[in-house]
C-alpha cells in the first residue's frame, strides 16, 4: 500500500502538467480544431448541423402538434399537399398528390350540386384525392419480408425482444409502394381513442363517420382498425381516395397539408403493438416510417438525432418559379434539380442559449435564432430603421432573414370578470384605456429588440384580410400621424378611466387604487423584468397590477374555470386563413362554456353572425369587407389588448444556400443546400486555439514550485539536525 | 459478516418504504393526476376525454390510497400508491409521464454521469490529499498560512462562478475545448476535461482543509513523535504513518459517496449538456415529470443505503479491530 | 409598520440571541473561548464585516407602507426608503458602471428632427454632466474623493468622541492590536460605503441590468435574503436537531431506533429532490390560496420562509447525528452517572449536564453551516427551486447574469457585483467560523 501511494504522490507533483499535455496531444489527434464538438468525420457527405432544445415528445404524425416535433416529422412524413416553398402569399401545391383535389358539393340526399350552389344547400363536401404511383416507403424493418413474402419481424418472440436495444438491431429492411389505403388508415388512426390525437375532437365535427368510428373501435387494438371502415373516408382505388365532410369548410384543404394527414402503413401498428417493445422505447413515437426525403437514422433524444437521406425518395424537383425577385437572389439557381441536397442532418441537444450561440459563431451550427442577449452583437439598425447585420457578422459572411410570423401575442381580458369583463360601457372604457396604456411598442423595443410589429387587430400581416396603412390601424388606440400609426396620448386613456368611473385610477368602491390581477405562467427569474414592465404600464393609469404567477397547469385550470382576470397568451396560425384567428373570439368557442379556444369568453352576437358568414367564403371583395367589420367590432369592444406579431430573425452562415423563410411549410430542409468546402475552411479559420495562457500558467506554476522546493529542503535539513 | 449484511439489507426495506411514502405524499399533495395529464398533453385542443385516456394509459385512473370499489385485498392493491410502489421495489420504473420507459433511459444515461463524476472524484481526491500533505509538511511556515488563506478564499466562491468563469475562459476565449456537449467512447474525453477540471477546482478549498485537519490530528499523535524521534525523516513519517492511518476516514468517506456517483451532478451536467442522470433529473423537475422524479428519489435512496453498507464493510477491511455484529 | 413572517422570525432570533447572551453572561466556560475570539484579529475583523452586513439586513427587515392614504399597496423597507433615489433612478436597459450612455444602441430623435442610430444618454446616470466625454473621469474622481473624505471624517469624528468619553480602564478597547485592526476595518467600510452611496446618487456605480434597475441596489437588497437563509434555517433546524439528538443519545432503546430511522430516511433522499418537491408544493398552495398573497412581497416572503423550513428539514440530520454521538459519550461520564445514582430527575440531568456540554458542537456547526447555506441558495435558484424570482438574491442575479456573459460586448457587472458581495459575506463568515471553532473545540488549540 505504501509504495502505491507514494508513487501517486510523485505523479501528482506534475499532474497539472500531464493533464495539460494530454489535452493538447489528444485533441491534436482529433483534428485541427480542439473545440470541435463533433467526433464523427463527415466523410465527404454534405452534413447540416442543427439543434433541438427539448426532446420531441411524439414523432407519431397523428399526435405531434408542436413545432419542435414538426421539425423532424415534416421531413419524414408526407401529407398529400404542401406549401409552395417560394411563392407568396402562401399557396398549396401537391406533394404526393397528382393535383389539387376535386371538390364536389352534395345536398342532404347525397345528390351532386353545382359548384356555385348556395351554402345552405350544401350538406356534404367530397374531397377526391389522387396520389402519384410509384412512391415508396423508406427502408424499414417493419416492412421487411422473407422469401415467402411473410413479414419477418411481425411475430417477434419475447427472447428476441429482450435482446433488442434499438430498432437498428433488426438487420433486415423492406419497403413497399404507398397506397391510398395508407392515407385512409391514418385518418382512422386519428379517430382511435387510444392514439389521443389532439385534433380528434375537432375532426369529429367535420369528417363524416369520424365520431361513430371512434366509439366503435374504442376497445379495439390499434391495428384492428385496418379492416373496419369509416363512412366518410374510402379508398376508391390503390391511388385514389375520398374524404367526405359535413357542410362546406373551405379551410379543410389546409389540414390536408399538415402531418396529421400523412400516410401510415398498417404494418407499423402491427409491429409496434408487439408486447415488450414499449419497454425498450421502441415505439412509433420514436421510430417513424414515412415516404419523405429523410429517414430518422439515429434517435437518441438524450443527445442527438440524425436524419439521413431516404434512398428511395420519389422524384421531386426544386421549384422553378417563385416570387418576383427570387431569381435575382439566386433562389432559382437549383431549379429543376432533384431534391434533397443534403445527405445528413445532425440535430444536437442544446438546452442553454450561451453554448448554442457560441458554437454558432464558431461555425459548428449552421443556423441560429437571436436571443435578446446576443442581439446587439448581431444586429444594428440603419438610419431608416431597417435591421441589418453588424460589421462583425458581415465579416463572417452571415446572412440575416427576417419575417413577421403568422402569430399574435395578446393581453386578454376575461369577459366573465366583474371588473374588466362584460358588455357595459364602463368596462369597455376601462379596457380601451388599458389598451392605450400598455405600450407594446416599448415592449417590443425592450424585450424583443424591436423584433415585432405592434398588432392593430387580430390578423397578422401575410394573412388575407390584413389591411395596411391608415385603414389598418386600430382607431381606438392609435392616431394616424405623419403617415404612421401613433399610439394615443396617455391623457386620452386617463380620460377614458375617468369616464369609466375610475378617476385617477381610484376604485370608487374601496377608495383605493384599483387592483387588477394578471395571471401568468411567467414565474422564472428571466420573466421578472417583463412583469415589472407590466406593472409600470398599469401604474400609468393609477391601477395597481398584481401578478399571480402559477405553473402552466393551474393557469389552464383558471382559464377553464374563468377565474383569471387578465392574461397573456398567444396564437400561432395552423393555416394561413383569417378564420383561424377570428375563431379565437367566436362565442360558441368560449372556454368556460364550451371548452373551446376562446380563452377570454368573448360573446357578441353581431360578431358571431359575421364570423359565420365570413368562415365559408372564398377570398374576395365581400369577404374582405366583412373581415374589416369584424376587426372594427373587436377593436371597439377590446376583449384583447392586441399585443404584437413577433418578427422572426434568423441568422445563417454564408454556406447556407436556398434560404427563404416560409412560416407555413415545415419541410424546408429538402430545399436547403450547404457549401461544405466553404464551411470547413471557415471553421478552421475561426477556431485556432490560444495556447499562450497555458504557457504562462505553466511558468507561474513552476515559479511557485521553487519556493516550495526550497522550503522542503530546508525542513529536511532541520529534521536531520 | 454475511448475517450482518443480510440484516442490513432487511433494515433497508422500512427505510425505502419511508422514502417512498414521503415522496408519494409530497407529489400527490402537489399534483392531481388530472394536472399531470394536462401538463403532458400540451396546450392545443385538450379535452376531458383525452385526459381520461392519458390517465388510463399511465395507470393514474385508480384511487390514490384506498379503493372502495374493489374486492378484498384489491382494496389496497388496486390503488395508484400500491401499483407504483411495487414497481419501484422491483426496479421496474415504468413509463415516464411524457411516455418514455424510465429504466431504459436510466441505463443509458447513467454512464455519462459516471464518466464525469468518477474522474472528478478520483482526481479531486489525489489533488486534495497531495495539497493537504504538502501543507502539513510545511506546517507553521508561510506556505501553510498562504495555503490556508487560499483555501478559505476558494471556499468562499460559489461553484456557479467557477462554472461560468471556466466555460467563458477556456471554452470561449481560448477555444481549447468544446463549450458543451458529449459523445460516447473515447471521444468523450475532450468534453469531459473542462467539467472535471472545474469540478476538481471547486472542491479544492473545502477538500484540502478537511484532509489537512485529518493529517494534523494524526501528526500530533504519540506514535508519530516516536517515529520522528526514532530518526525517520519528515517525509517518511508522513507517508509511512500519517497517510496510512488517515486512510481509514478518507476511505470510508469516499466509499459512502461512491454509489451516489451514478446520480451525477445536477448543475455540472446541465451547464455542459452532458446527457446524464443529473440533467435527466433537472429536466424532470422543470417539466414536472413526477414519474421520473419519484424513480430518481428512490434510486438515490437505494444507492445511499448501499453506500452505508459499503462503508461498514470497508471499515472491517481497513481496520481489523472493527468487527461487525 | 408591517411585519412579514421572516421579519418576525428575525426579531425572534435576535431576541433569542440576546436572551442567551444574558443567560451566559459571566459563565466561566463560555468566557474563556469568547476571550480567545476577542483576541483573534481575523476573527474580530470578520465579525465586524458580518455585523455590517447584519445591520443592512436588519434595516431591510423593517417593512412599512410608505403612504397611508392607500393610494398604493406597495410595501417597502427602511432600506428601500433610504435608498429611494437608487430604487427610482431606473434606466431603460443595460448601462455600464459609471456610464452616462446606454449600453445598447437605439433609434434616437435628434434636435433637428432626424433620427439616428446610436447610444442615448442615460436618464439619471451622469445626467448632471454637460459633456460626458471630457468631464466624466475628473468628475467621478472628484466626487469619489469628496465622498470618501466626508465618510472618513465622520468615522474619525466618532472615534475621537469615543476616545475622549472612554475612561482609562476601557482605553484598551481602542489601543489593543485587535482593536486597532477592527477600527481600521470600520474606518474602511464606512468611508468606502459612504463614498459609494454618495457616488450612487450621481452614477450607477455597478451599472444597471436589463430593465435598467440599479445593480448596486440589487446587490444590497440581496444581503437580507442571504442572511435570512443562513440564519433562519438554523433557527428551524436547531430545536429538531437538539431535541432528537439528545433524546436519542440519552434514552437509547426504541427512542433511538425511531429517531435514527427518521433521520436515515430523510438523509437518504437526495436533498435537492426533496427541496424541489416541497417548493412545488408551496407554489401550488399559494396558487390555491391567492387571496392571502395579494402583494408580491408577501408571496416572495412566504416562499423564502418555506425555503428556510425545507432547508432546515434537510439539514438537521447531520447535527442530530453529532449530538447523539456526543450524548452517548456524555451519559457514560462519571458526573452523569453520579447524578443518576443520586436520583436526579432525567429532565434536570438533560438540562443541567448534557445540554451545556454539547453547546460547543451546536455553536460550531451553526457558524459552519451559515456560509454553505448562503452558497446553496445560489445553486438552488439556478435550478428554479430557490427563492422566488422576484426576490432580490445573489442566486437570482447570477442566474440572470449567465446569459449576459454570452453577450458581445459582455455585461459583466451583475455577475461582478454579486460575486463581490457574496464573496465578502461568505469569506467573513468562513473566517469567523474558523475562529469560533478554534476557540470552542476542546480538541483544537493544542496545535494552532
Amino acid at each position: 500500500m505504501f509504495s502505491l501511494f507514494s508513487m501517486k504522490m510523485h505523479i501528482d507533483q506534475s499532474r497539472t502538467l500531464v493533464l495539460i499535455l494530454l489535452t493538447v496531444l489528444l485533441s491534436a489527434c482529433v483534428g485541427s480544431e480542439l473545440n470541435n464538438p463533433y467526433a464523427q468525420e463527415e466523410g465527404g457527405q454534405s452534413v447540416l448541423y442543427e439543434s433541438f432544445s427539448e426532446r420531441p415528445k411524439h414523432l407519431d404524425p397523428a399526435v405531434a402538434y408542436s413545432s419542435n416535433e414538426y421539425a423532424f416529422i415534416a421531413q419524414i412524413y408526407e401529407p398529400p399537399y404542401q406549401y409552395h416553398y417560394l411563392k407568396r402569399p402562401y399557396e398549396l401545391t401537391p406533394l404526393t398528390a397528382t393535383g389539387m383535389p376535386e371538390i364536389e358539393y352534395l345536398n342532404s340526399k347525397g345528390e351532386k350540386l353545382a359548384s356555385t350552389a348556395n351554402d345552405s344547400d350544401i350538406a356534404y363536401t367530397d374531397y377526391l384525392l389522387e396520389i402519384q404511383p410509384g412512391i415508396r416507403y423508406q427502408p424499414h424493418p417493419i416492412l421487411a419480408k422473407d422469401a415467402q413474402g411473410e413479414y419477418i419481424y411481425h411475430h417477434l418472440t419475447g427472447e428476441q425482444i429482450d435482446r433488442l436495444g434499438s430498432l437498428q438491431d433488426l438487420p433486415e429492411t423492406g419497403s413497399r409502394e404507398l397506397t391510398a389505403e395508407d392515407y385512409v388508415y391514418q385518418i382512422k388512426r386519428l379517430a382511435h381513442p387510444k392514439i389521443q390525437s389532439p385534433i380528434a375532437e375537432l375532426m369529429k365535427n367535420y369528417i363524416i363517420g369520424f365520431d361513430d368510428f371512434s366509439k366503435q373501435v374504442a376497445n379495439k387494438q390499434k391495428f384492428e382498425i385496418k379492416d373496419i371502415s369509416m363512412t366518410g373516408v374510402t379508398a376508391l382505388s390503390p391511388y385514389k381516395y375520398r374524404i367526405r365532410i359535413k357542410g362546406k369548410y373551405p379551410q379543410f384543404i389546409f389540414w390536408l397539408a399538415m402531418p396529421f394527414f400523412s400516410p401510415m402503413p398498417w404494418e407499423a401498428d402491427v409491429f409496434y403493438e408487439q408486447p415488450g417493445l414499449n419497454d425498450k422505447n421502441i415505439t412509433l413515437d420514436w421510430f417513424p416510417i414515412g415516404t419523405g426525403p429523410y429517414l430518422l437514422a439515429e434517435n437518441n433524444p438524450n443527445r442527438r438525432m440524425i436524419l439521413q437521406r431516404n434512398p428511395l425518395f420519389h422524384p421531386e424537383t426544386y421549384p422553378s418559379e417563385g416570387e418576383p425577385g427570387d431569381k435575382e437572389k439566386g433562389l432559382l439557381a437549383d431549379a429543376g434539380k432533384q431534391l434533397p441536397f443534403i445527405d445528413k442532418v445532425v440535430y444536437m441537444l442544446e438546452k442553454e442559449t450561451i453554448p448554442y450561440w457560441n458554437k454558432f459563431l464558431q461555425g459548428y451550427y449552421d443556423a441560429s435564432g437571436i436571443a435578446s442577449d446576443n442581439f446587439d452583437q448581431a444586429i444594428q439598425f440603419t438610419g431608416s430603421g431597417a435591421a441589418t447585420l453588424t460589421e462583425a457578422m458581415k465579416e463572417k459572411g452571415i446572412q440575416l432573414e427576417t419575417a413577421v410570423t403568422t402569430s399574435i401575442f395578446y393581453l386578454g381580458f376575461n369577459m366573465l370578470d366583474a371588473t374588466v369583463g362584460g358588455d357595459s360601457e364602463k368596462a369597455r372604457k376601462l379596457r380601451q384605456a388599458i389598451a392605450i396604456a400598455v405600450d407594446y411598442e416599448e415592449y417590443i423595443a425592450i424585450f424583443a429588440n424591436g423584433r415585432g410589429v405592434a398588432a392593430q387587430g387580430l390578423i397578422p400581416p401575410g394573412i388575407y384580410g390584413h389591411a395596411e396603412g391608415k385603414d389598418g390601424i386600430n382607431p381606438y388606440v392609435y392616431d394616424w400621424v405623419n403617415g404612421k400609426a401613433q399610439r394615443k396620448n396617455i391623457e386620452v386613456a386617463k380620460r377614458l378611466m375617468a369616464e369609466a368611473g375610475y378617476q385617477g385610477g381610484v376604485d370608487p368602491k374601496t377608495r383605493q387604487a384599483l387592483i387588477l390581477y394578471f395571471d401568468t405562467t411567467s414565474v422564472s427569474i428571466d420573466d421578472r423584468p417583463r412583469m415589472n414592465w407590466y406593472r409600470k404600464q398599469f401604474e400609468k393609469l393609477g391601477i395597481k397590477l398584481v401578478i399571480r404567477g402559477t405553473d402552466y397547469n393551474r393557469f389552464q385550470q383558471k382559464m377553464r374555470d374563468g377565474n383569471a382576470q387578465i392574461f397573456f397568451w398567444g396564437w400561432n396560425a395552423d393555416y394561413p386563413d383569417p378564420e383561424n384567428f377570428f375563431f379565437l373570439l367566436y362565442g360558441p368557442n368560449a372556454k368556460v362554456a364550451h371548452g373551446g379556444e376562446n380563452a377570454g369568453n368573448y360573446q357578441n352576437p353581431e360578431f358571431d353572425r359575421l364570423f359565420e358568414q365570413m368562415r365559408n367564403m372564398g377570398n374576395g371583395e365581400q369577404r374582405y369587407r366583412i373581415i374589416q367589420n369584424l376587426q372594427e367590432l373587436v377593436r371597439r369592444d377590446a376583449p384583447w389588448v392586441f399585443g404584437f406579431h413577433p418578427k422572426s430573425f434568423s441568422l445563417y452562415h454564408g454556406w447556407y444556400k436556398n434560404l427563404k423563410p416560409n412560416l407555413m411549410a415545415n419541410n424546408q430542409l429538402k430545399y436547403t443546400r450547404i457549401d461544405t468546402a466553404e464551411r470547413a475552411e471557415k471553421r478552421a479559420e475561426w477556431n485556432k486555439p490560444v495556447y499562450w495562457p497555458l504557457l504562462i500558467a505553466f511558468v507561474v506554476f513552476v515559479l511557485l514550485l521553487i519556493p516550495a522546493i526550497l522550503a522542503y529542503r530546508r525542513r529536511i535539513r532541520e529534521t536531520i539536525q | 459478516m454475511t448475517q450482518y449484511i443480510i440484516r442490513r439489507i432487511l433494515y433497508a426495506f422500512p427505510l425505502l418504504m419511508g422514502v417512498n411514502i414521503l415522496t408519494f405524499v409530497l407529489f400527490f399533495v402537489v399534483n392531481s393526476p388530472d394536472d399531470m395529464a394536462r401538463m403532458q398533453l400540451g396546450q392545443k385542443h385538450v379535452t376531458e376525454k383525452a385526459v381520461e385516456n392519458w390517465k388510463q394509459q399511465r395507470g393514474y385512473d385508480l384511487p390514490l390510497l384506498w379503493n372502495g370499489k374493489a374486492e378484498g385485498e384489491e382494496k389496497l392493491t388496486r390503488t395508484i400508491f400500491y401499483q407504483k410502489s411495487v414497481g419501484l421495489f422491483l426496479f421496474r420504473f415504468g413509463v415516464s409521464d411524457s411516455g418514455r420507459n424510465i429504466s431504459a433511459d436510466i441505463q443509458q444515461r447513467m454512464w455519462p454521469s459516471l464518466a464525469v463524476a468518477l474522474p472528478t472524484l478520483i482526481v479531486g481526491l489525489l489533488v486534495n490529499i497531495s495539497f493537504a500533505l504538502m501543507m502539513v509538511l510545511f506546517r507553521n511556515s508561510y506556505l501553510e498560512h498562504a495555503g490556508v488563506v487560499l483555501c478559505v478564499i476558494l471556499m468562499s466562491v460559489s461553484s456557479l462562478f467557477y462554472i461560468i468563469g471556466g466555460q467563458f475562459l477556456i471554452g470561449k476565449l481560448l477555444r481549447l475545448v468544446p463549450i458543451s456537449g458529449y459523445d460516447g467512447g473515447l471521444s468523450a474525453l475532450k468534453f469531459l476535461i473542462l467539467p472535471v477540471l472545474i469540478g476538481v477546482f471547486s472542491g479544492i478549498g473545502s477538500g484540502v482543509r478537511w484532509y489537512r485537519t485529518l493529517f494534523l490530528e494524526e501528526v500530533e499523535k504519540d506514535y508519530v513523535r516516536t517515529a520522528r524521534a526514532k530518526g525517520l525523516t519528515e517525509t517518511r513519517t508522513l507517508f509511512r504513518h500519517v497517510l496510512k492511518n488517515a486512510m481509514i476516514p478518507i476511505l470510508t468517506g469516499v466509499v459512502v459517496v461512491l454509489p451516489l456517483l451514478f446520480m451525477g451532478s445536477l448543475i455540472m451536467e446541465s451547464f455542459f449538456s452532458i446527457p446524464g442522470l443529473g440533467s435527466y433529473t433537472i429536466d424532470a423537475i422543470n417539466s414536472q415529470d413526477f414519474a421520473i422524479v419519484r424513480a430518481m428519489v428512490f434510486l438515490g435512496s437505494v444507492l445511499y443505503v448501499i453506500g452505508l453498507l459499503l462503508t461498514d464493510i470497508s471499515y472491517t477491511l481497513v481496520d481489523p479491530r472493527v468487527r461487525l455484529s | 409598520m408591517i411585519i412579514l413572517w421572516t421579519d418576525a422570525l428575525i426579531f425572534l432570533l435576535i431576541a433569542v440571541i440576546l436572551m442567551l447572551g444574558f443567560y451566559l453572561r459571566g459563565k466561566e466556560y463560555i468566557k474563556r473561548p469568547l476571550q480567545q475570539i476577542a483576541r483573534s484579529k481575523v476573527g474580530m475583523v470578520s465579525l465586524t464585516v458580518l455585523i455590517f452586513f447584519v445591520l443592512i439586513g436588519l434595516l431591510d427587515s423593517i417593512h412599512f407602507k410608505p403612504s397611508e392614504d392607500g393610494r398604493s399597496n406597495e410595501i417597502i423597507s427602511a432600506l428601500d426608503y433610504w435608498a429611494t433615489p437608487l430604487r427610482e433612478h431606473g434606466e431603460k436597459t443595460y448601462s455600464a458602471p459609471f456610464a452616462s450612455y446606454l449600453y445598447s444602441k437605439e433609434m434616437m430623435m435628434l434636435a433637428d428632427g432626424t433620427e439616428q442610430w446610436g447610444y442615448p444618454r442615460l436618464q439619471f446616470g451622469g445626467a448632471h454632466l454637460a459633456d460626458p466625454e471630457t468631464e466624466q473621469v475628473p468628475d467621478i474622481l472628484k466626487k469619489a474623493l469628496y465622498g470618501w473624505i466626508q465618510g472618513a471624517s465622520l468615522v474619525v469624528f466618532f472615534m475621537i468622541l469615543l476616545g475622549s468619553l472612554l475612561r482609562e480602564p476601557h482605553k484598551r478597547l481602542i489601543v489593543s492590536p485587535t482593536a486597532k485592526a477592527v477600527w481600521t476595518v470600520v474606518f474602511l467600510i464606512v468611508s468606502i460605503n459612504y463614498m459609494l452611496v454618495y457616488l450612487s446618487t450621481y452614477y450607477h456605480v455597478f451599472g444597471t441590468d436589463k430593465v435598467g434597475e440599479d445593480v448596486f441596489y440589487q446587490a444590497i437588497k440581496s444581503i437580507r435574503t442571504g442572511l435570512v437563509i443562513g440564519t433562519l434555517t438554523t433557527l428551524v433546524m436547531l430545536p429538531m436537531a437538539l431535541l432528537f439528538g439528545i433524546l436519542a443519545g440519552f434514552f437509547r432503546g426504541w427512542v433511538d431506533d425511531v429517531i435514527q430511522y427518521v433521520y436515515t430516511t430523510l438523509n437518504s433522499i437526495p436533498s435537492v429532490l426533496l427541496i424541489a418537491a416541497s417548493i412545488l408544493m408551496v407554489q401550488v398552495y399559494m396558487a390555491a390560496h391567492e387571496e392571502a398573497f395579494t402583494s408580491v412581497i408577501v408571496r416572495a416572503d412566504m416562499r423564502l420562509l418555506f425555503l428556510c423550513l425545507i432547508l432546515g428539514v434537510t439539514s438537521w440530520t447531520g447535527l442530530c447525528r453529532l449530538l447523539r454521538a456526543e450524548t452517548l459519550k456524555l451519559r457514560e461520564m462519571e458526573y452523569v452517572q453520579a447524578a443518576q445514582a443520586l436520583g436526579v430527575r432525567r429532565r434536570v440531568i438533560l438540562l443541567r449536564h448534557i445540554l451545556p456540554n454539547v453547546m460547543h458542537i451546536v455553536l460550531i456547526s451553526v457558524v459552519l453551516d451559515f456560509s454553505s447555506l448562503v452558497l446553496a441558495e445560489a445553486v438552488l435558484s439556478y435550478i428554479n427551486i430557490g427563492v422566488d424570482p422576484t426576490t432580490y438574491s445573489w442566486g437570482n442575479m447570477i442566474n440572470g447574469a449567465r446569459l449576459e456573459m454570452a453577450r458581445e460586448p459582455v455585461v459583466w457587472w451583475s455577475l461582478a457585483a454579486s460575486f463581490v458581495f457574496m464573496f465578502a459575506l461568505v469569506l467573513a463568515a468562513n473566517l469567523f467560523a474558523d475562529t469560533v471553532r478554534d476557540a470552542f473545540d476542546p480538541r483544537r488549540g493544542a496545535y494552532e
